[in-house]
């Protein structure tokens, strides 16, 4: 959970409670991209001199939390698929915050502004273009990293198409970043 | 002077309070309002300078020298029953006298049953009742039975507002908003209670109070009601207490409550006579003191001057800044002599610790009973010891008194310590002094990280004493870890240029740049206007009289003719840059061309503007004016104004609604006054002022009443159904008028004024350029565009940006007389920092580490100071961070894409490794199985 002080109310010239909120947002996005549920990361804003609202706003999140059980299992993403996708995404966050920086500096005067922004075409276009393939191809290097794989293989575990792969492995053996190994078929890191 | 025997040596005593534990005789606490008992002997709050305790007149020993108990239980030898009363002579230059106020004693009117019924109390009582320091722990209980009050009631004006034997004419203007806080706090604590206040005008008329007053209005449970009231009786059984009252809608109303609190009023300190007498001083007809219209914080007697609730009924900030402003007044006689009674504190040379592996020492204080009641402090340092890294732990009763300090430097030195962790309260008092104090030891100032125990701990948990416990523990684990991956940082000097610059040329910045160039520095004074005088120009006299144009010339003539004042008209700021001590201004002069100027201090004076309505016919029937128009009308001497039979003024016009939510604090003494002088010209003349709230808060009262008595009268009127003005004719005799309509609330039908003129109470917006200066200057706005000052009761004068500070009309409407108190207090915050040679910028700032910087330029554009800029390397062009400029908010860290900005003292390593130790090792273990089993 991160809280930050009401928007427009930012004790210093730094309103960087924009910022987090365009951060957040787009981090609930990748959540619930690699299947865990969104909820469970949660930005809100309030004053030093509202303890109520704080508190409401803890309690509420606990009990969803509780709700939602530990991390991925509520969800059915558990053991080496949820450290995948974690792994997978961390190993991204300089790539996503050149994103952030580049493509999604965005400025709106409300969070409802932001939160359109966040659930529009657009941004759906963008966050495909931008991220998904990035964080499949992530993904892809660290399963070959284990071992090598085949197309069919890799399909299974990632959950994706043999043709989606196909075009990712295109790319990625393009940057020379995977290779085939000795005709069998099979993958691996280069 | 004579100086009370405290019959304790403070210079022994260490506040422990054990003497208080054995004294044996029980007394009424008096500064918990004699609500609780306390001992003889004790300390008088929790937060008294110095923290040590005194012997009042109930001891016995004092008494009939029956019992020594204290001396036998004292440990340090601190009694002291020899002490006599100490005369002391002290040669000064100047004298301030600040002796406040004295809460008004409703007992002087039985009618309120203070002191008859157990459940009604005052509002200073409530006060304490609301402390966690006050006499049921800062639980809200009865007197009579310690239960929970159900139902509250608040009468307001208690003492105030009243010509009765015992009352005050005058308006105490704080408690309208005091109990607006007490309310919502109350509800805070019992969410459950009803709380219901009786008011006349409510009187937000504070920087932001507005809002404050529509936030405790909308709570739910929570009931304003506009209505005189009295007491009834008092149930002899359940103890509540009936109070009368009117409504609108069912006449007369008995309600019971189950508390009553009396919002009661400010009275001028029990001996104001005796101090008048001593200082040879004058006090105005309420008993304050008399002051100077041209200076608020000069009396009648040279070289003395006042500050705070002595000058009559005022608000924290007018108080602050009255004392800042005395201040500066001070320094202007003496500041020949600054500095002459200062000593540097010089400390031990630096160990470098930075090869050594950490040695962690906890303290864990009791903070008194603040932190000691609610968590196990012994259990707690038992568990520090067995964090990795600690070496010590101890336990403090105050970790931050002086003698608590000392042990700490001591322990320290004796174990080699080098972090240490205090947990104790939140940073933002007392990270400083306990800075200093491990300083004192010899290590560096940043190898301290501060758990807080009891902001974020005791004070919200005090029910849950174990679970508390286990968070102590945690909070402090987190600390610790934090603290073994502490680096030294170096503070550094840089000079201080001294010259200051004022932008705005209205009455605030012309006494701010008079009384900074007094104490001896140079002032730029910059006004884009070919005039000074701002705003002020356009105002002739004040309520109590004050000939404002006569002042005005006295005022602009002493600028120009102090050598100091470099006076710059007809010239704005185009650019600002550097920081605090080192500013270089740019500005553009019509006739001097673009000149830099090189200062250490700015100050913002840039004014206010009366906006222009766009209702009640404004521009387009010439009979509507504004009240700043009316009153150049009259001074004017135009017939139509002073042959007008009827006059109609409607205030709060552009304010107080959903685009400004704020009140003008000045229409309704600006009216008063315009109506007060045209009876004055024309006595015949019918004068209405439809209002919503009359807001002549503190002395201004007087002429609210006077008005009144003069026959102006006053209607109030709903912010949901304002008047109407439409041209027309007079029923009477046919002349054309504008009609007024409005519902009369009281005969419950509509009202129909005929006006020969309407006066229209325009809202004090903020002036245009106010956002260019506020972003060149890198200073906020408040959400209604005024400048927003670093804290608005305790640091009115400056902002969060250091080195700038505001005055007058540009950080909120105010009338003349607060304007020079707040441009005096700027003076005096400015020269608390031009008076020093250097400014020390802080370690904890931006750095690169340049192998991993992309140059991809993302922190420069996120960083809101101008801080980072790139420069060439030999590995090409790299960020790099001027310390500086830096105020350390951290924002380009998170923009960086590799980590290679850091900002040091809250570097990612630093903070991660504090949120590891967030779970303990056994629970992260037990979590790791849990997964695994998952899976």
């Amino acid at each position: 959970m991160i809280g930050g002080c009401r928007l427009h109310e930012c004790n210093y010239t730094t309103q960087g409670n924009f910022h987090a909120l365009n951060m957040a947002l787009l981090m609930r996005k990748i959540l619930g991209h690699i299947g865990l549920n969104p909820e469970r990361l949660k930005i809100d804003f309030m004053s030093g001199s509202e303890g109520n609202v704080y508190v409401d706003v803890v309690n509420e999140f606990t009990s969803k939390i509780k709700e939602l059980g530990p991390l991925g299992q509520s969800e059915g993403l558990v053991g080496k698929d949820l450290e995948l996708k974690l792994k997978a995404v961390t190993n991204l966050v300089p790539y996503i915050r050149l994103v952030l920086n580049e493509r999604l500096r965005v400025h709106f005067d409300t969070r409802e502004e932001y939160e359109d922004f966040y659930s529009s075409e657009g941004l759906n276009r963008l966050f495909g273009e931008l991220i998904i393939d990035k964080i499949a191809v992530s993904e892809i290097m660290l399963i070959l990293r284990e071992s090598p794989l085949t197309t069919g293989e890799m399909s299974k575990v990632l959950g994706l198409t043999p043709s989606e792969i196909s075009r990712h492995l295109n790319s990625t053996a393009r940057h020379g970043l995977v290779r085939f190994e000795d005709n069998k078929w099979r993958l691996a890191i280069a | 002077m004579t100086k009370k025997p405290r019959y304790v040596d403070e210079t022994k005593c260490t506040g422990c309070t054990t003497c208080v534990e054995y004294c044996p005789v029980q007394y009424p606490d008096k500064f918990n309002q004699d609500i609780s008992l306390n001992k003889a002997i004790h300390i008088y709050f929790s937060q008294a300078i110095p923290l040590v305790s005194y012997i009042d007149e109930s001891c016995r020993y004092l008494k009939d020298k029956t019992c020594t108990i204290c001396e036998a239980v004292c440990q340090n030898d601190a009694i002291d029953f020899s002490q006599q009363p100490e005369k002391r002579k002290i040669n000064v230059g100047a004298i301030i006298l600040s002796s406040g106020f004295e809460p008004f004693d409703p007992k002087l009117r039985a009618d309120y049953g203070y002191g008859i019924y157990e459940n009604v109390l005052t509002s200073m009582d409530y006060e304490r009742l609301l402390s966690s320091t006050g006499p049921y722990e800062g639980e809200v209980l009865r007197i009579s039975d310690k239960k929970q009050p159900k139902k509250i009631a608040w009468i307001q004006c208690v003492g105030s507002r009243q010509v009765l034997p015992g009352g005050n004419s005058y308006c105490s203007a704080v408690c309208c908003t005091y109990t607006q806080k007490q309310v919502i706090l109350t509800m805070d604590h019992l969410t459950e209670t009803e709380c219901t206040v009786f008011h006349n005008d409510i009187r937000s008329y504070g920087k932001d109070f507005e809002r404050f007053y529509e936030r405790s209005e909308q709570l739910p449970g929570v009931r304003f009601i506009r209505s005189y009231v009295s007491i009834g009786k008092e149930d002899p059984v359940t103890k509540n207490v009936s109070i009368r009252y009117s409504t609108m809608d069912d006449g007369v109303k008995e309600e019971e409550f189950e508390m009553v609190v009396l919002s009661i009023g400010l009275n001028p300190p029990a001996d104001a006579q005796a101090i008048a007498d001593k200082y040879g001083i004058e006090l105005s007809k309420h008993n304050f003191c008399q002051l100077n219209p041209e200076n608020p914080m000069e009396t009648s007697q040279p070289g003395i001057f006042v500050a705070g609730a002595f000058q009559g009924p005022i608000d924290i900030p007018e108080s602050v800044f009255s004392a800042s402003g005395a201040g500066s007044l001070c320094g202007e006689l003496l500041s020949y002599r600054r500095g002459n009674l200062s000593r540097e504190i010089v400390y031990p040379p630096e160990k470098d610790l930075s090869r050594e592996e950490p040695r962690v020492g906890v303290f864990v204080c009791h903070c008194g009973a603040n932190i000691g009641r609610i968590v196990n402090v012994p259990e707690v340092v038992e568990y520090c010891k067995t964090l990795p890294g600690v070496v010590h732990a101890q336990e403090n009763l105050f970790a931050c008194a002086t003698n608590s300090a000392k042990e700490i430097t001591d322990t320290i030195r004796e174990k080699n310590l080098n972090r240490v962790v205090v947990a104790a309260c939140s940073p933002r008092t007392l990270e400083t002094l306990f800075r200093n104090t491990i300083r004192e030891a010899g290590i560096n100032q940043y190898y301290l990280d501060m758990a807080n125990i009891r902001e974020h701990n005791s004070w919200v948990h005090p029910k849950e004493k174990e679970a508390a416990t286990v968070k102590a523990e945690d909070i402090i684990r987190m600390s610790v870890a934090r603290a073994r991956r502490l680096e030294p940082l170096q503070e550094f000097d840089l000079p201080v240029n001294k010259a200051a610059l004022v932008i705005g040329g209205g009455i605030a910045g012309m006494n701010s740049a008079i009384s900074i160039a007094k104490q001896g520095h140079e002032v730029y004074l910059v006004e884009k206007e070919e005039d000074l005088g701002g705003l002020a120009r356009k105002i002739h006299t004040t309520l109590e009289g004050l000939d404002v144009q006569d002042y005005l010339e006295k005022l602009t003539k002493q600028v120009y003719r102090h050598p100091l004042i470099h006076v710059y008209t007809g010239t704005t700021v185009t650019d600002a840059d550097g920081y605090v001590g080192n500013f270089v201004t740019s500005v553009e002069s019509t006739r001097r061309g673009h000149i830099k100027i090189k200062h250490g201090a700015t100050i913002l004076a840039t004014g206010a503007e009366v906006s222009v309505p766009d209702e009640y016919l404004y521009g387009e029937d010439e009979r509507v004016m504004t009240h700043l128009e009316l009153e150049e009308q009259i001074y004017a001497d135009n017939e139509k104004i002073a042959e007008a039979q009827s006059l109609v003024m409607i205030q709060c016009v552009g304010c107080r609604n959903e685009d400004r939510d704020y009140c003008s604090r000045v229409c309704c003494s600006e009216s008063i006054k315009n109506a007060l002088k045209l009876k004055e010209i024309n006595p015949e003349m019918d004068i209405y002022i439809l209002f919503r709230d009359i807001r002549t808060y503190g002395l201004k009262e007087d002429y609210y009443r006077e008005a009144a008595d003069k026959n102006i009268r006053f209607i109030r009127y709903e912010q949901q159904d304002p008047p109407q003005v439409e041209p027309g004719e007079s029923d009477e005799d046919g002349r054309p008028v504008l009609k007024v309509t409005l519902p009369d609330y009281v005969l419950e039908k509509k009202l129909e004024l005929d006006a020969d003129i309407v006066a229209l109470a325009a809202a004090v917006v903020p002036a245009a350029e106010t956002e260019r200066i506020a972003k060149l200057f890198k200073v906020t706005l408040s959400p209604d565009g005024f400048f927003k000052e670093a804290h608005v009761k305790l640091r009115p004068v400056e902002f969060a940006t250091e080195g700038v500070y505001l005055c007058g009309l540009a950080h909120y409407p105010k009338f003349i007389s607060e304007t020079i108190s707040q441009a005096y207090g700027a003076a005096g915050r400015a020269l608390t920092l031009l008076s020093h040679e250097t400014v020390t910028a802080s370690g904890a700032v931006c750095e690169v580490d340049e192998d991993k910087c992309l140059s991809c330029g993302a922190c420069i554009s996120a960083c809101n100071y101008g801080a980072i800029e790139f420069h060439e390397t030999a590995k090409g062009r790299k960020a790099t961070v001027n310390p500086v400029l830096c105020k350390g908010d951290g924002l380009c860290n998170t923009k960086c894409p590799t980590g290679a900005i850091q900002l040091k003292h809250f570097t990612d390593a630093e903070l991660l490794s504090q949120i590891d130790a967030l779970v303990r090792e056994e629970e992260s273990v037990e979590a790791v199985a849990a997964l695994a089993a998952n899976a």
